[in-house]
């Protein structure tokens, strides 16, 4: 059996989830088989203030919206989406 | 990664930071076989519910934006086959009463026309990666969404 090498994550927050936690991008190293809620969870424990995020925000993987449940692959970007507001 | 309007032989970005001029718009989807056009102007309001709001400072995740863009009106002209439908989205500070999103749908019919234009603006509401900040006459400032939910802002961020 070999030895699975994590997978980067590219992380990236808009709006009131960037001023809450005080910065718009954050680069995570999951276990391969992290989804995308093990991300969120990740995030919420090592940003400071990120228990001010919700444990499931609106996400995008890959500039298309996506669940909590999809797998994420090595150089996913991860986006936490704050409430839309187009219009 | 999809970034512009696919549908057209021009590629013209779904998001300006200039004013919208809906005329515009109206000539991308004008077409001799297309007698129906209807056009749909959403522009920043106040209401009782927001306050006396002076302007909105709209953020995007631009690149996702565009791509969401692309495949809403891709959606739309799977179901709507003979409509020609044009979008924008302004980001970037918009003042009280100009236009933050224009939708132009034309089709044979005015029904179709009707339903697509609805049909796309409903979607970029629910679907389009876009933010607001709206600033109040007296200068407070809060993020608004299309929930309803509202927030006092803090400290400006450094991205966009």
């Amino acid at each position: 059996m070999t030895t699975e090498r994590p997978i980067e994550i590219q992380c990236r927050l808009f709006a009131r989830y960037a001023e809450v936690v005080g910065t718009d991008r954050a680069t995570l190293h999951l276990p391969p088989t992290a989804t995308v809620a093990d991300a969120v969870r990740e995030l919420r424990e090592r940003l400071p203030g990120g228990r001010a995020l919700p444990e499931r925000p609106l996400v995008a993987v890959n500039q298309a919206h996506a669940r909590s449940t999809q797998p994420l692959t090595d150089g996913d970007e991860l986006a936490l989406l704050p409430p839309l507001a187009g219009g | 990664m999809p970034c512009c309007h696919h549908l057209r032989e021009v590629e013209i970005p779904y998001l300006t930071r200039n004013p919208i001029d809906p005329a515009v718009l109206l000539a991308e989807v004008s077409g001799p076989g297309r007698g129906g056009t209807t056009l749909f102007v959403g522009s920043v309001r106040q209401s009782p519910e927001d306050g006396p709001v002076v302007e909105i400072d709209y953020t995007a995740y631009e690149p996702m934006a565009e791509a969401e863009f692309e495949r809403i009106l891709r959606e739309a002209s799977d179901r709507w086959p003979e409509a020609r439908i044009a979008a924008r989205h302004r980001l970037g500070v918009v003042p009280l009463g100009e236009a933050s999103v224009v939708v132009a749908a034309a089709a044979p019919h005015r029904g179709q026309s009707f339903d697509a234009c609805r049909w796309v603006i409903e979607e970029v509401k629910r679907r389009l990666p876009v933010w607001k900040r709206e600033r109040l006459a007296d200068g407070a400032e809060q993020w608004s969404d299309n929930a309803g939910a509202r927030h006092p802002t803090g400290p400006r961020s450094s991205g966009s």
